[in-house]
């Protein structure tokens, strides 16, 4: 039987693949790369594309990533998977987004205002039912 | 005979209140089961990373990022999660409390504070009190992606890296178990030195595609998000916890109120009878 190395793909949500396989072969960001057992120590990062896993010579499985990191030790292969496409200018576009819902919020002060203070109000009446109850039993 | 309406109509509308609860706790029971397995499913791959950054860090101690290095503090960033809906008990305003609290010995430093802000909960608060709110994300769900914050995150990474902000922080409530939520304030940058002690004696080195910088570069974006992530997930399991035992609790106490006023019903309706009969026997004596 060939020699098989660790392979365990992970993303920030879950756990994806775990288990052992003969060949990785991996699209990182200079070209794909095939790791087997005994690889020596390399991390970088990967672009797009499909993980392939050889469990052995008649099953092969795939995986999609839309980027992210590999590291490889002796015995252990991680890929740390993006679940999303990342991009620099989208990824910009994303923070923009979330400082405008913030500018929003800020300008909309009136409106939500009103909410906080209808939900003091409520705390309000609550507490005074409260009080009328004590009152009612201590009569 | 039409005795104590008021009090039959008031026990109909407490109990219809009582069947909300009782629905509101059973989903949230069923909600917090999967929120755990999420909270779970994160861990491997931050403390992957954390691995990996540690191996970094003991190769190449001569490259320190801007990340690991410390600053004098003038202005610090928070990021703070919150639920988007209420009815979760003290939830979020033990996580304000707290928040507060630091805001303000901040404050007497003269260190300056700004905040992003996830979550409907926190941005109608925060905003009531007149906080500086940069970023924002709302209305999550109940399985929120990391898509969803990156956006925000990158705000709060690119004021530090321009050196608007020295420190970075993030709030969250911590999943201790189902009755106890604890609200904590977690620092995220710089990366504390103590975190990154090496756990491998023997000194090798990875080698790099492109280069180290860039690959370290990425993995503590990396890095940072998705130990905001995790808060949010662990949040999220809070939130859930949390409404279980509100909710349940406000059905007990509808229950009790039920039972009170079923008993002034019933005295009611009692004091009632015996007085017509004792008219009845009164009028047939005086016949």
């Amino acid at each position: 039987m060939a020699m098989t190395i660790r392979v365990d793909i992970v993303s920030a949500e879950e756990k994806i693949y775990s288990g052992l396989a003969e060949l990785v072969i991996v699209p990182a960001a200079e070209g794909d790369v095939g790791i087997a057992a005994r690889h020596a120590p390399l991390l970088t990062r990967l672009r797009a594309g499909e993980v392939r896993v050889k469990v052995d010579n008649n099953e092969t499985l795939p995986f999609f990533v839309s980027g992210g990191v590999l590291e490889v030790q002796p015995h252990v292969v991680s890929v740390l998977a993006d679940r999303a496409v990342r991009a620099k200018d989208i990824d910009e576009a994303a923070a923009a987004e979330a400082k405008r819902r913030a500018e929003e919020t800020l300008s909309d002060r009136s409106g939500k205002l009103d909410y906080a203070k209808a939900q003091l109000e409520l705390i309000e009446a609550v507490a005074q039912l409260r009080t009328l109850e004590r009152y009612r039993k201590n009569r | 005979m039409a005795i104590g309406k008021e009090i039959r109509v008031k026990i109909a509308s407490i109990k219809n209140t009582q069947k909300i609860t009782r629905a509101m706790e059973k989903m949230a029971t069923s909600k917090m089961r999967k929120t755990q397995t999420r909270m779970q499913a994160t861990r491997p791959y931050s403390s992957k990373i954390a691995q990996i950054i540690r191996h970094l860090s003991h190769a190449k101690p001569e490259y320190t990022h801007p990340f690991m290095v410390e600053r004098p503090v003038k202005r610090v960033g928070v990021v703070i999660l919150t639920s988007d809906r209420g009815l979760c008990g003290g939830l979020n305003s033990n996580l304000f409390r707290l928040a507060l609290r630091q805001f303000r010995s901040w404050g007497k430093e003269q260190i300056e504070v700004q905040i992003a802000v996830i979550g409907q909960k926190g941005c109608s608060f925060l905003n009531g009190i007149g906080a500086r709110i940069i970023a924002q994300a709302t209305k999550l769900g109940d399985s929120p992606h990391l898509e969803d914050i990156i956006g925000v995150i990158k705000v709060m990474l690119d004021d530090y890296r321009e050196g608007n902000i020295d420190e970075l922080y993030v709030a969250y409530s911590e999943f201790v178990n189902t009755m106890t939520q604890k609200p904590k304030l977690e620092q995220l940058l710089p990366i504390k030195s103590d975190e990154l002690v090496p756990e491998l004696a023997g000194h090798w080195d990875y080698l790099y595609e492109p280069d180290a910088k860039e690959v370290l570069d990425d993995l503590l974006v990396r890095y940072v998000e998705s130990l905001v992530f995790q808060g949010l997930v662990e949040n999220n399991a809070c939130e859930q916890a949390s409404r279980m035992v509100a909710m349940k609790s406000a059905s007990d106490n509808a229950g009790k109120l039920i039972d009170e006023l079923q008993l002034i019903y019933n005295k009611a309706r009692q004091a009632a009878i015996t007085q017509e009969i004792s008219e009845i026997v009164g009028g047939a004596a005086a016949v």
